[in-house]
């Protein structure tokens, strides 16, 4: 048999060639446009072709011809600040080439294969290489060294090596076996690169956002699942995520997302400030946008392209976050093309498959040593969009059981306009143990114990709220009384956060600490008071705990907040005067 | 291919007709089937194999019998376009409804679409006034945003969609809008208080009317909308219109998607609704937007009726995921007699932050908007606590809110079918409302919008 076939049968998306030489996930060309698909199924003399393009039009009969390739993306230098489509076109390139409509038939390079970039070898002549390691390295942005890599299969003597200005496709070196190694590799999206051996994660993920560092904290290399209704800030999450966390790299991934919303962020990103470094944001990051109505078998690919882009930076030693805005319409995109291939369905119609491919790609997260023997991280977040807000249904379910941290968003909470709607009593993390020691060497000794007594308050005051809505606050006792006063004090100053406001949108690690001690020390101050005769009312309303919860508004409040405090219980303390 | 006819029938299912044995056939290709009784009936191909064919007939499968004979036109389903189209009636397959002429086509349009590119969009920012308090003060309208309506059967989304349609404008601007209206499956009645109220209003002239009545095959809403939507689209990006599209009611298309998938023996998601439905309702709303560098836009107001009164239902759930926010409307407050009854604690319009402010609405806007929200929000919920320990153990705080919530329904949302009220008298009339809560539990305000615009400061 030869690599061309004809087609036999178009149905949606899926295409059926005849006669054709083919291995499963080989890249094909459909139809007389062209058409990219992957071969997903094989039946006798028949293969299954996902297209991920516009199938409407095309006949039986029109030929088919097999790349003999793996659905691959380009690695090299240009990567970075790119917008690609699920299958790694660029979206500006797809503009020039057919319009503001996505038409088909469109190929287009990953990034510019001609723009020149300048190349230092960080090897000698007679050096022995190996698969992973550095040869060189090229200056890609102004935050961003881009390491050149040798490609994780091949490996030898370096015969020659070339320094100076070359574009990604040229050669700039030579092993003694004959390899010629350029600057641009290419990896098959559904093979995971290899490294040496994972670690366990050690270091958190610093978001800025207090619910999260503190609370509920995420390891680099770590895996979240953030499930919640719409309206209930999935996206809003994920965009803070990939403004703020302290990854040195990010992939983005709108995955069958809305089109306006993708345009927001491609809006947006280039004009923000990298809180970390002081650079455009757009200077670290990769995006992928597939929208809810472009190709669906493209859509499915994405989350693999975006994986692949992320692992590549990894493995120049990088922590790279990566956030999938939404998982649920990845697993959906799988549904739908499993459907047309008339599987046996699982839960809900989706193949019996989905739990495994959902631990498969989270599986990819993970701090590794690499194969050159450094320490690269990819991090995954990846939203799911559950019906109705229902998390027993299986894409939820299949992320919950893989992923170590949930993030519940909550649509009750975002109703009563507290951000991050995030439900503190059914989220959790299975990070602290691990990375305890990082937050006890590096913020202070008793940060754990102090995340304890928080989450505890409010725990306790779940418990205590049912019996207010019985009996109403007054009739408890007042130690109760002001427990549930601290508690609404850690919602409404800790918990809450804006993430719009210019200040408070990133909340640094250390400031949190202090802020959870602010709280306790004003649960501390008012029992004292309290002991002594002092009354809740008085205790509560001391001006300057008012200023104290406002200062977080304010620019330098981390200088001033231990003054602040200060000035409170000294306040508290006056009240037992007054009486 | 054109021309040939096939009497190749084999079988015959539901919407569905099945042929085998014919020449290549075209993906999403356009079919014509003569019936022996000379009637014609048109289709398009759903599954095309060497052997077997799978047509799904718009007008419903009624008297074909395997000697019926089947043409395939070598095209996929096109909509000619012009800017005649304006002022015309048509029915849900295209063709005149209205006694006039064929429009004679400047271009022909392919009526699947495809997507735009995320990068070629503008984002959306332009504040249209709809003239409805509760819609432009919490759920505020962008030009370019997709914004369904989830109502229920009995409720008067009809009226409200009609007025927004009447009223909406830019801000200090005479810019009208070309009104796209799409019915399926809905009752002749509905249609016709939708006609009249547009021919009333001297609407209908600047209206394109694409109308499939609950009598009408259902096959034939599948492709209803997406005639409109291409109507819209070469208005709004060849001819520098701005495009309001209503359609109504989403859920008769979802149904007619869910009957063909029946058909198809498609294993079924949720509720028997199609796997793909999210694909599917995304090809339609997501045909709304700005594109960078012309003139037009499209809005698109769909209504969908909520079965059993369900958000969690398939239909507005998937919807929800894919427009950008939703206007609410509540039976009990439109049991209670208030026109319009929208709830605004579920509503939400989630490119508001874009459009709203001191350059297109007010300064005051959003602190108004949380604080009226929150208040209300809150008074609702002491109603339910009411109800168990009486008016009379709530503190001075709760009362007055309590109070407010009923003030809010009576005259914040209360207005009639032809009250426009301006961005500028909505902001003012809430803070008239709000000026019965003491300063001092208005919490979101800033103290400068307090000094500047409550009454008590103002007089």
């Amino acid at each position: 048999m030869s690599n061309e076939g004809v087609i036999y049968r178009i149905s949606g998306p899926v295409v059926t060639a005849t006669g054709m030489k083919a291995a499963m996930y080989d890249v094909v060309r459909v139809g007389e446009e062209g058409l990219m698909g992957e071969v997903i199924e094989l039946h006798g003399d028949k293969a299954v072709i996902q297209v991920y393009e516009d199938t409407s039009g095309i006949r039986p009969g029109e030929p088919v011809l097999n790349t003999q390739e793996t659905l691959s993306v380009s690695l090299g230098p240009g990567l970075l600040t790119q917008i690609y489509d699920g299958i790694q076109r660029p979206l500006p390139t797809l503009e020039e080439e057919m319009g503001v409509f996505i038409t088909r038939g469109v190929d287009a390079d990953a990034f510019d294969l001609e723009k020149i970039w300048t190349f230092e070898p960080q090897v000698a002549v007679g050096d022995e290489v190996v698969a992973g390691q550095v040869i060189g390295h090229v200056q890609e942005t102004e935050t961003i060294v881009h390491k050149i890599m040798v490609p994780p299969t091949v490996g030898g003597v370096v015969k020659s090596i070339e320094s100076g200005d070359f574009n990604v496709t040229q050669t700039v070196c030579v092993l003694e076996d004959g390899t010629e190694l350029q600057m641009m590799q290419k990896w098959p999206v559904r093979t995971p690169r290899p490294f040496q051996q994972k670690y366990a994660p050690e270091t958190p993920l610093i978001t800025g956002m207090r619910i999260l560092d503190f609370l509920f904290p995420l390891a680099k290399g770590g895996a979240a699942g953030i499930p919640g209704p719409f309206g209930s800030g999935k996206t809003v999450r994920q965009q803070s995520l990939a403004k703020y966390s302290d990854a040195q790299l990010v992939v983005y991934i709108g995955c069958g997302e809305r089109g306006n919303e993708m345009t927001e962020v491609l809006d947006e990103f280039p004009h923000l400030i990298d809180p970390n470094t002081g650079k455009p944001l757009m200077e670290r990051t990769v995006m992928i946008a597939n929208t809810s109505n472009m190709p669906v078998a493209a859509r499915e690919a994405s989350v693999y392209t975006g994986i692949t882009i992320a692992e590549y930076f990894r493995d120049m030693g990088y922590d790279v976050a990566l956030m999938a805005d939404s998982t649920s319409r990845w697993a959906e995109a799988m549904r739908e093309i499993s459907s047309r291939l008339e599987e046996m369905p699982g839960e809900e119609g989706y193949p019996a498959y989905l739990s495994s491919r959902i631990a498969e790609f989270y599986e990819r997260a993970g701090r590794v040593e690499t194969l050159n023997g450094d320490d690269g991280s990819v991090t995954v977040i990846g939203a799911v969009s559950p019906p109705g807000g229902d998390i027993s249904e299986p894409v939820s379910q299949g992320t919950l059981r893989i992923v170590k941290v949930f993030w519940g968003l909550d649509a009750g909470l975002a109703r009563q306009r507290h951000f991050p709607a995030i439900n503190w009593l059914n989220s959790y993390s299975l990070y602290p143990q691990s990375l305890d020691q990082w937050f006890r060497d590096n913020i202070s000794q008793d940060f754990p114990e102090v995340r304890t007594q928080i989450s505890g308050l409010l725990q306790i005051e779940s418990e205590l709220q049912e019996i207010v809505q019985l009996v109403g606050s007054d009739a408890l006792p007042t130690d109760q009384q002001l427990t549930l006063e601290v508690a609404r004090m850690i919602r409404e100053f800790f918990l809450q956060q804006n993430g719009f406001h210019d200040v408070d949108a990133y909340c640094d690690i250390h400031l949190q600490y202090q802020m959870a001690k602010a709280i306790l020390s004003f649960q501390d101050a008012a029992k004292s008071a309290m002991a002594s005769g002092a009354v809740l009312n008085d205790v509560v309303n001391v001006p300057a705990r008012s200023d104290l919860m406002r200062g977080r508004f304010e620019k330098g409040y981390i200088d001033n907040i231990a003054d602040m405090v200060k000035k409170m219980t000294d306040e508290i303390a006056d009240t037992v005067e007054e009486n | 291919m054109t021309g040939k006819e096939y009497r190749t029938i084999t079988d015959v299912k539901g919407p569905l007709v099945f042929l085998n044995k014919t020449e290549p056939v075209a993906f999403g290709e356009i079919v014509t089937l003569r019936l022996s009784n000379g009637t014609i009936k048109n289709g398009q191909v759903l599954d095309t194999s060497d052997d077997l064919v799978i047509v799904q007939v718009f007008e419903g499968t009624s008297k074909i019998d395997r000697e019926s004979g089947v043409t395939f036109m070598g095209d996929v389903f096109k909509l000619p376009v012009s800017t005649d189209l304006i002022g015309r009636i048509l029915d849900g397959a295209g063709r005149p409804r209205d006694g006039g002429p064929e429009i004679v086509a400047e271009e022909k349009a392919d009526i699947i679409g495809a997507a735009i590119n995320p990068y070629s969009r503008q984002s959306p920012n332009d504040f249209i006034q709809t003239g409805v308090s509760a819609i432009d003060l919490c759920t505020s309208l962008v030009r370019g945003q997709k914004l369904p309506i989830f109502s229920a059967s009995g409720l008067p989304h009809n009226d409200i969609a009609l007025q927004i349609a009447r009223q909406a404008k830019l801000k200090d601007s005479d810019e009208e809008f070309i009104v796209v209206f799409c019915a399926m499956g809905i009752t002749a009645e509905e249609y016709n208080f939708f006609r009249s109220d547009l021919e009333r209003t001297g609407a209908l002239e600047n209206a394109v009317l694409f109308v499939n009545l609950a009598d009408d095959p259902a096959v034939e809403r599948i492709i209803t909308p997406r005639l409109a939507l291409t109507a819209a689209e070469y208005l709004a990006f060849e001819k520098d219109y701005h495009v309001l599209v209503i359609y109504t009611d989403m859920t008769n298309y979802c149904d007619a998607l869910r009957q063909i998938g029946a058909a198809r023996e498609e294993v079924p998601g949720r509720r028997g609704y199609p796997g793909y439905m999210y694909t599917d309702l995304a090809m339609l709303y997501e045909r709304a937007g700005i594109i960078k560098n012309k003139k037009g836009s499209i809005t698109q107001f769909p209504i969908l009726t909520m079965p059993g009164d369900d958000i969690t239902h398939p239909i507005p759930d998937l919807s929800g995921y894919i427009t950008e926010g939703q206007i609410v409307i509540s039976r009990e407050l439109h049991q209670q007699g208030i026109y319009p009854p929208i709830n605004v604690l579920p509503s939400l319009s989630r490119l508001m932050g874009s459009c709203i402010g001191e350059e297109t609405t007010r300064e005051d806007h959003k602190s108004v908007s949380d604080q009226m929200y929150a208040a209300y929000a809150q008074g609702r919920e002491l109603r339910g606590l009411v109800a168990i320990v009486g008016e009379d153990a709530l503190n001075e705080r709760d009362k007055q809110l309590l109070t407010f919530s009923g003030v809010f329904e009576d005259k914040f949302l209360r207005q009639t079918r032809d009250e426009d009220r301006s961005i500028e008298e909505t902001l003012d009339l809430c803070w008239t409302l709000l000026s019965s809560i003491d300063t001092k539990y208005l919490v979101r305000l800033d103290q400068k919008w307090i000094d500047k615009y409550h009454p008590d400061n103002r007089a």
